[in-house]
């Protein structure tokens, strides 16, 4: 018993060091925060949209749109914002998706004058089927937003299923994104 | 004192009229975490996150929310993780008695082995006859200085 007792400090010190060394190298974020939001309906919001763009030429976009007009679908929903630069990161990632991803991507431009907003979709090109402002910030406190970008799931139902905190890459697309709405889209 | 009020982040714009009003806001900022800084209150946060909360929190206590429906308003959309002192529930149970049983439990180590050590030490016995004419002879050495 005794004999047992005296490894136990050296154990427990061992085991502090193989837990700090997995944290610290096995991609660990203490930012990432826990979502209160998955599992629960979508927050109603009703958005605005930007002025529409001059001399436009891409694929129709709906300018401004709602919470219920999100039902029925498995949506991407992308809070993003002109003045973010994580979010210059993540748009040819969203650029990328288009029709062939077959999920319909929104975009909510967080904290954004409508101008601006209009003006970093004009110069990237714009991945959205629909557009919405939310220029108090309102609807992202609402959805648990802390910082852009974010990207949420929403199911058929409208329930939120999935949240991405930070730039979408390549690789979360297709390890994380893509099969996540696969699911749902297999749902009735 | 100075360093008191550097501490503070709410902007006279943004503080209600009612002065009652304004220190229970002030009071349940101060408990509620800034998502974008982490470590500090709501209250003490520059983030343009802390000053939208600040003024929805104002909001909802003008609007005549108890304090505990403000706090809850804003749980449900960004979790416990917000409340700077956690709940006490089964999730957080060790955060809240770790250290207490982590105290126990090395008190009672420390007086099981102070206790064995004790045990451990033969009782003193009375000097044999050899040891005590050795102890006269130490004693009754002529000094050499």
């Amino acid at each position: 018993m005794g004999r047992v007792l005296v490894i136990v400090p050296l154990a427990l010190f061992v085991a502090l060091v193989v837990y700090f060394f997995v944290a610290m190298h096995g991609g660990y974020d203490p930012s990432a925060l826990p979502s209160a939001m998955v599992g629960k309906p979508v927050p109603a919001f009703d958005l605005p949209g930007p002025p529409a763009p001059p001399n436009y030429s891409g694929p129709p976009v709906k300018l401004g749109f709602s919470s219920r007009d999100m039902l029925g679908h498995v949506v991407l929903v992308n809070f993003f914002a002109s003045w973010c630069v994580p979010c210059r990161a993540e748009h040819p990632v969203l650029m990328g998706l288009g029709p062939s991803a077959g999920v319909p991507l929104v975009g909510i431009a967080y904290k954004d004058k409508p101008t601006d907003a209009v003006g970093f979709l004009q110069e990237y090109g714009n991945p959205y089927v629909a557009i919405g402002l939310d220029e108090s910030g309102r609807t992202g406190i609402d959805f648990g937003v802390y910082g852009v970008p974010e990207t949420y799931i929403v199911d058929k139902h409208g329930i939120i299923r999935v949240r991405h905190v930070g730039p979408l890459t390549a690789e979360s697309v297709a390890r994380e994104i893509l099969p996540a709405v696969r699911a749902l889209q297999a749902q009735p | 004192m100075a360093w008191s009020v550097a501490a503070v982040a709410v902007e006279p714009s943004e503080m209600l009229k009612d002065p009652a009003l304004e220190a229970r806001a002030r009071a349940i900022g101060q408990e509620l975490r800034c998502l974008v800084c982490q470590n500090e209150s709501i209250d003490e946060s520059n983030a343009d996150l802390a000053h939208d909360l600040r003024v929805l929190l104002r909001r909802r206590i003008a609007a005549g929310d108890t304090d505990r429906q403000a706090i809850q308003f804003i749980v449900k959309r960004y979790g416990d993780f917000v409340l700077l002192k956690p709940p006490v529930e089964p999730a957080t149970w060790l955060l809240w008695f770790g250290p207490v049983v982590l105290l126990i439990v090395s008190a009672a180590g420390a007086m099981i082995f102070v206790r064995r050590r004790n045990r451990a030490t033969p009782e003193p016995t009375a000097l044999s006859p050899e040891e005590k004419r050795q102890l006269d002879e130490l004693l009754h050495e002529p000094d050499l200085e």
